[in-house]
Formats: structure tokens, sequence, C-alpha cells
């Protein structure tokens, strides 16, 4: 029966050929994000400059062996400068993915598990805070406490956990009515035993296969507002103030505004990768 | 139908009574004396007497609740504290060139993923589609700001093609100053359109009535134009309206970059500038904005697939 549906499946293309190119998909993200988050750790100890170093003498130099990704308008070495800001955009892309998919995980859990006017609430509260665009909602926080990461943090965070809520909840209407979950409450385990112990083991997939790509957007997020003058605060290396920062020099120097782009871009396709690896080893 | 709209527009008074909430909250929440906060400390005490009069703090929070909110349906967000005119024009004049922004975007990126969509979905796992699924891949993950940049560079300072930036006075000049803008923001969106497509494409493709068709002889073509589309257009327009916040927030960064008159710029000068009432404004319309699509979007999807009317779904 199983090589029939096996072969029939296979008839219709909807078992996947390219398994190894799939887990290459995988392999090659870990390796992206991995080199970058090594960068970011060790970037102390490689970095060949200091990052706020200026030097008026070497200003906007082209890349070269002194200088892998050049200098900017201040002299300083570009490539230091991404090291330190891979380090400053990851652990804050750390916090603002994680702890939303936590809250978020833990709220559509309950609301999915209990019913209720918990789950109505939940509804409604997720309802709410899906008609916002979050970077409007994030940039109202940050008019707010003012320009720096503690706009980016009380902003991204209380919205954060909506989507992870949304998907968890819908998954959860399901689990609820499943045998396994229905015999744990038959046998007396307590609400929390049955949720925690039980249900939510099976919820994380695809939450985790979510913010993967919540990763992505996030570093975009933060990139973005510091490009606007409202994230991270300068002399702080960040890659998003540091592509706003050669702006004005595209034509003279490319290298200040185009290099730490692209490592946004590589740290993106990285968390890309590593989600479509992730959902196909899940068979999501 | 008409029941389901109702319905619709019920659901949706809540939403907007929590964003008239929170743009009320943006000014109550600064810590500190938020009049003082905004004009700063050499401003002479009438005006601060006439600026917190003019924002209702003078009053008790819930008669300043009830006010704003009354206000607030009327259109009504008070005066900008650095232009000193009515907010409510300052983002009438800056509405159409944002909208205009969005909608090119949107056209663009549907003229981008429905091809690459079907191309995708028909070449399933063979070299056409993995070069599409590269490709959505990468341009997902460019930073906006940048690939503005990078744009601008290729375009308008080395082949003079397109201006660096800007609006135009007319009609055309718009859609020519907004093509590089919008091309940007289109690049972000045609990755997740053409994903929604290709997958939705090939569920429909496998499915009873087109294996039907399939062997009646039809070319895969006009079976993929014909039958499949019409199933797979409601989980695009679907992913399209869950975008459209992304897209408004898309505008903030990319009117920055190409200077274009336009909502999302207006509100990064005003909280540069702590213009508040403006920022409040905007926080209403963008939420009304997103709001009104989402309600547009519904409708579309239960004009074109009529179980989602039913009293059931609704």
């Amino acid at each position: 029966m199983k090589e029939t549906l096996t072969s029939s499946l296979q008839s219709k293309k909807l078992l996947k050929p390219h398994r190894y190119m799939k887990q290459m998909t995988l392999w090659i993200g870990l390796a992206f994000v991995g080199m970058c988050s090594i960068a970011g750790l060790v970037a102390p100890i490689i970095a060949p400059f200091s990052p706020n170093e200026m030097n008026l003498l070497d200003q906007l130099q082209d890349p070269s062996i002194n200088h892998l990704f050049g200098t900017d308008e201040f002299g300083r070495d570009i490539f230091s400068r991404v090291l330190y800001a891979l380090r400053l955009d990851l652990w804050v892309v750390a916090v603002i993915t994680l702890v939303p998919l936590l809250v978020g995980l833990l709220i559509g859990a309950s609301a999915g598990f209990f019913g209720g006017k918990i789950d109505t609430l939940t509804t409604r509260a997720i309802d709410v805070f899906m008609a916002f665009p979050l970077m409007v909602l994030v940039i109202a926080v940050i008019a707010i406490t003012g320009p720096g990461l503690m706009g980016v943090f009380i902003g991204v965070l209380s919205v954060g956990w909506v989507m992870y809520a949304q998907i968890t909840r819908s998954e959860m209407l399901v689990l609820r009515n499943q045998q396994f979950v229905m015999a744990a409450q038959a046998l007396g385990y307590s609400s929390s035993r049955t949720l925690f112990r039980h249900a939510l083991p099976n919820l994380w997939r695809s939450n985790v296969v979510f913010s993967s790509s919540d990763a992505v957007l996030n570093l975009l997020l933060l990139s973005g507002l510091s490009y606007l003058g409202l994230g991270v605060q300068a002399p702080s290396a960040e890659l998003g103030s540091m592509v706003a920062g050669g702006q004005q020099y595209l034509v003279q120097a490319w290298w200040v505004a185009t290099l730490p782009g692209l490592v946004i871009l590589l740290l993106g396709i990285g968390f890309s990768m590593v989600g479509d690896g992730i959902a196909d080893r899940l068979s999501l | 139908m008409g029941k389901f709209i109702f319905s619709r527009a019920i659901n949706s008074i809540l939403s907007l009574f929590a964003v008239v909430f929170v743009a009320f909250l943006v000014i109550r929440l600064i810590p500190g004396d938020p009049v003082m906060q905004m004009l700063g400390i050499h401003a002479t005490p009438q005006t601060i007497s006439e600026v917190r009069a003019d924002l209702g703090l003078d009053q008790s929070i819930p008669k300043q609740l009830y006010g704003f909110v009354s206000r607030a349906m009327h259109g009504d967000f008070g005066t900008s504290i650095i232009k000193r005119v009515p907010v409510s024009s300052i983002i009438e004049t800056r509405l159409f060139a944002s909208l205009k922004l969005v909608l090119f975007s949107i056209l663009i990126s549907l003229l981008l993923s429905l091809p690459l969509g079907i191309i995708s979905a028909i070449w399933q796992n063979r070299f056409p589609d993995h070069l599409v699924r590269l490709g959505t891949m990468v341009t997902f993950a460019m930073p906006s700001f940048w690939l503005g940049l990078m744009l601008i560079m290729l375009f308008s300072l080395k082949l003079k093609i397109f201006p660096i930036g800007g609006y135009g006075g007319n009609f055309f000049e718009n859609i020519y100053k907004l093509i590089l803008p919008a091309v940007t923001i289109a690049l972000y969106l045609a990755p997740q359109l053409t994903r929604a497509l290709r997958s939705s494409l090939i569920e429909t493709m496998h499915s009873g009535y087109i294996e039907a068709t399939r062997a009646r002889g039809f070319s895969e073509w006009s079976i993929v134009s014909r039958y499949a589309m019409k199933n797979s257009l409601v989980p695009l327009i679907s992913i399209l309206s869950i975008n459209v916040g992304f897209l408004f927030s898309g505008t903030v960064v990319v009117e920055s970059v190409f200077q274009v008159p336009g909502l999302g710029a207006l509100l990064v000068q005003s909280v540069l500038t702590r213009d508040f009432p403006v920022i409040q404004g905007l926080v209403v319309v963008f939420g009304v904005l997103v709001i009104l699509t989402n309600i547009i979007s519904d409708i579309a999807i239960a004009s074109i697939d009529p179980r989602v009317r039913s009293p059931r779904a609704a």
C-alpha cells in the first residue's frame, strides 16, 4: 500500500526529487548565518582597526589589502565597522525575533487550548494589531522614546508576537481535538501539563520556519530604521546607518554604501535559506 | 454579498477605534511634559499654553479621548507645530503621491510575478523554477534602501535614464519619476506573490478537474490560463492584502531614499522634528489605509470564490 502511494505521489511529482539540493539549501544558509555570527562574535579579535578610529588622511580609500572594504568619509576602516555592525545587528535581530516567538507561542497556544473568553480576546487583539503597518507603529513608538534602540525594542516586542500567536492558535485548534491531547485530558493531567508537555512540542515547527523569514524582515526593519536615522545612533557601527553614510559618496566612493548593504543581503539570504531548508526537512 | 460586506465593515470598526486610540496614546505616553518636549526650552509660556490647548492637553483624560476621537472622525488632527498649518491639509497634499507609488508598485509586482509564478509552476523543480526561486530569494532579502541606491547608481548616475528622485508636476512626470521607487518596492513584493502563485498553481494543477482537461488534450498553457489561474488568484489576493502593511512600511523607507513627497517621508521628517500632531494624523491615516485595503481584498476574494461569502465562513 505504501509503495503504491509513493509511486503515485512520485508520478504526480509531489515527492520532491531534489532532496540533496534542499539539504544543500539548509547547509549553505547555515554557513552564511554561521559565518556572519562568528565574524560578529570575534570582531574585537579579528578587526584590523577600531570601528570608530578616524584617520582623516585616509578618507574614502579604495578597497585594498590594507582596508579590505575601503574607508569611509572619516577614514574609518569599513571592514572593521562591518564586523562590529554584524555583532550589533545579530544580537538585536535575535532578541526581536526570539522573544516574540516565545510570547506568541504561549499566547496562541493558550488561546487555542482554552478557547472561550481568552480566545476571543486574543483574536480581537490580533485583528487590531494586524491593522498597523509594523514600521509605522515602531516609528510611532520611536517618536515617544526618541531615536535609538529602545524604541525599536519596545515597538517590535509589542507587536511582533501577533503573527506567531496567529499561527500557533490555528494549529492548536486542530491539535486540541487530536486523540493524544484528549487522552492526556482523560487521564486527568492538569491543563498546564497537557499544554506544555503534550501539545506545545507539536507546535514549534511552523513557528521556527516563520521565525527565519521574520528574522529577515527584522534585519531589514532594524537596518531600515537606522538608515533613516531613527534606529542605532552614530557613531555606533550599524549596517543600515553605514549605507546612509555612504549615500552622498555614491559617485566617487561606491564601496562606502554598497559593501555594508551587500552584507545585509548575504545575511538575509542566509536566513531565508535556513528557513526553506528547515521547512523542507520538516516537510511542511 | 451585501450582508457579507456589511459584516466585514462592522468588524473593521473595532480596528478603526484601536488605530485612533493608539494615535491618541502617542502624545500622552511621552515621558515628562509633551509640550515642552515638542517646543524645546526656548518656547514662550504663551506658545506653550496655545499648543497645550490645541492638543487638548489642558482637559481631563476622558475628555481628551472623547475630543480626540470625535475630531479624528472628522479628519481634524490639529495644527502642525513646525509648519503651522492644519495637519489634515498637509496629509492631503501628500496622500496621492504615496497612493500612486503603492498602486504602481503593485502593478509592477503583478507584471513580474504572474509570468514568473506560472513559469515556476509549469516547470516545477526544473531549471526555470530553480532560477525563479533563487531570484525571488535574493530580491526578498534585499534591503530596499540599499536596492534604491543601487538603482540610482546604475540608472540615474551611470546610464542617466531615470531621475535621482522627486515627484514632478503632472501625471506623466509623476509616473516617470516614480518608476525607480516603484520597482524598488515591487522587487520586495513580487517574490512573495510569485511564491504564493507557484504553490497554489502547483496544488491546483494536481486537482481532478485539471487532470480531466489534460486528458482531453488541452495544452498546458491553455489549462493554466483558462482553468487553473482563476482558482489560484485567491491566495494571490490574500498574500497581497497581508502585505499591504509592509507595502506602506516600504514607502516610509523608499520615499526617503528617492525624496518622494509622500506620507512615509513625512512621517520620518515629523519624528525627527518632533512634530507630534502630524505623527498622530499619519498613524490614523496609515491604519485606515490598511483597514480599507483589507476590506477591498476580502470583497474581491468573496466575489471570486463564492464559498467565502457563505454565512458559515463569514
